[in-house]
């Protein structure tokens, strides 16, 4: 019994992870787009919640009606006048690009905010719990989370596969060229593409500032857990990068388990084995 | 009748090799035009300057009477001008009829829909949903063209629509061409099969190394004197 619940705390954990991964993902297939900054903009996400939430007495749940389109907003320029420039065929640019970012977000959010960590918090949803059998318990707050990342991803996948800015996306991530013999502007949809995937950044920002501390500089331990997540689970296929979330979660979960020392090793451990047997990661479905 | 597409000293470059030296021609509503020459002689680069997808230095290419240079590929495409690329280069991730709708996002009035595109190609109907790479070469082709065709273009450039494709469906797909330009549409026809090409078209314009070899309709020449400028000999 105890084991299921190391197992079902894992797999809750891991959807956080993935949720942190899914628009590392969007945005790596629909443009091959390595955004290094990514993990800074989930705790720039963090800190906007915490200024809505300060500012208007919202929940913090209740702030991502402000804060989901400010940051797709946000996404929408950065693609549109710093990330677009970058694009082409040298894949060293977009890298250099947005690591300088994000070493100005880091050092931005110091100045703003301090380094004093931070937390939202949640009321009684960050305790409660429900109790299956004596040995598991799950709480609330990884359930809602999980629950989200789900939602999330079916949404995601809705998108890409049954609407017009799916196709757009796909045609474009296919064929940038042709797309635009198509009518598709492509500076416009790639700007698109990183307004969705801050969208779903604002939603992982928040879930973090809830679920724990947070502070300028824990971007880039995020950054891992999504890529991991992400070349686990393998490129261009969501689905997977929720499996992959939920494989690192597991291997955290039962490295804790062992020895509270093991946690982050665990993880990194299960990703460098997966590496090790399918380099493509499980359900690849592009190449990189 | 006045020209639809006027091009006068076009030269264009791909960084600092330049493809087109100076290339000039006219082409009216409703006409074919068959752009012949041997392989580098600048035949797709000149469909790709007038896409927007390659740059030019010098000249200008005038679409009913207004300055099409320098506008994006995104804008040539709503102005009526549609591009059947050479390789086909169908959306690999898009089914059949995704392709096909995405290809009439720019939905200018026309008679071509996704009615229409089946009637011509009834074996698309039934692949609809299939995934574009699951198709024959010949298939692909008519995606490629029902893709273009879906933008209702006044002006439908075909580069190397024979390339890799057996005879007998090259044969195919040529016999539907006057069903496509007979709603008054014009087309540029990129061919490495001469004959073919300038038994579909009024007109002809052969190029050699970037420059105009000869041009004219295609009773104008004999055939030595196509074949000489052809080979630039």
């Amino acid at each position: 019994m105890e084991f299921a619940n190391i197992l079902i705390q894992g797999i809750l954990v891991g959807g956080l992870y993935a949720l942190f991964a899914a628009g590392l993902s969007l945005i790596f297939g629909v443009m091959r787009l390595v955004n290094i900054a990514h993990g800074d903009l989930i705790v720039l996400a963090a800190y906007a919640a915490l200024v809505v939430v300060n500012a208007t007495g919202l929940h913090p749940l209740g702030s991502l009606i402000i804060v989901v389109p400010l940051l797709a907003g946000f996404g929408y320029l950065l693609q549109r006048l710093i990330l677009n420039r970058t694009l082409g065929k040298d894949l060293l640019a977009p890298l250099l690009v947005t690591f300088g970012l994000s070493v100005m977000l880091q050092n931005g959010m110091l100045a703003g905010f301090t380094a004093d960590s931070r937390k939202l918090g949640a009321g009684t949803l960050e305790t409660a719990s429900v109790h299956i059998g004596p040995a598991i318990s799950i709480g609330y707050l990884p359930a809602l989370m999980f629950a989200t990342t789900v939602a999330v991803i079916a949404g995601l996948q809705f998108l890409f596969y049954r609407t017009a800015l799916g196709r757009a996306f796909r045609a474009t991530s296919d064929d940038a060229e042709i797309a635009q013999l198509m009518g598709l502007d492509k500076r416009h949809v790639f700007a698109s593409a990183m307004a969705l995937c801050m969208a779903v950044v604002a939603i992982a920002g928040v879930f973090l500032a809830i679920r724990s501390n947070f502070d300028p500089f824990m971007g880039p331990g995020r950054l891992i857990f999504g890529f991991e997540a992400v070349i686990i689970g393998g490129l261009g296929n969501l689905w997977g990068t929720l499996a992959g979330g939920i494989i690192l979660g597991v291997a955290q979960a039962i490295g804790a388990e062992i020895n509270p020392g093991w946690q982050i090793l665990a993880g990194h451990l299960a990703f460098i084995l997966v590496l090790a047997i399918r380099p493509k990661g499980l359900f690849p479905r592009i190449e990189g | 009748m006045p020209d639809l597409l006027e091009i006068d000293d076009l030269q264009s470059f791909y960084g600092d090799f330049q493809a087109l030296h100076g290339v000039s021609l006219r082409l009216q509503a409703g006409q074919v035009l068959a752009l012949i020459g041997a392989n580098g002689a600048g035949k797709s680069t000149l469909l790709k300057t007038i896409c927007g997808l390659v740059t030019a230095r010098k000249g200008t290419v005038r679409w009913r009477g207004a300055d099409l240079l320098g506008q994006a590929p995104n804008r040539v495409v709503a102005q009526g001008i549609a591009l059947v690329p050479e390789g086909r280069r169908l959306f690999p991730s898009l089914s059949v009829e995704e392709n096909l709708i995405i290809g009439g996002k720019v939905a200018r009035p026309g008679p071509w829909s996704l009615r229409a595109v089946y009637d011509l190609f009834p074996i698309l109907k039934d692949k609809r949903n299939a995934p574009s790479t699951s198709l024959s070469g010949g298939q692909q082709q008519m995606v490629s063209i029902g893709r273009a065709l879906m933008s209702n273009p006044d002006l439908i450039l075909l580069d190397e629509l024979s390339l890799g494709l057996a005879p007998v469906v090259i044969k195919d797909i040529y016999a539907q061409l006057p069903q496509i330009t007979g709603s008054g549409m014009s087309a540029i026809l990129v061919e490495q099969d001469v004959t073919r090409a300038l038994a579909a078209a009024h007109r002809f314009t052969c190029l050699a190394e970037g420059r105009i070899a000869l041009a004219g309709a295609p009773g104008d020449h004999t055939r030595d004197a196509i074949s000489a400028a052809y080979f630039g000999t």
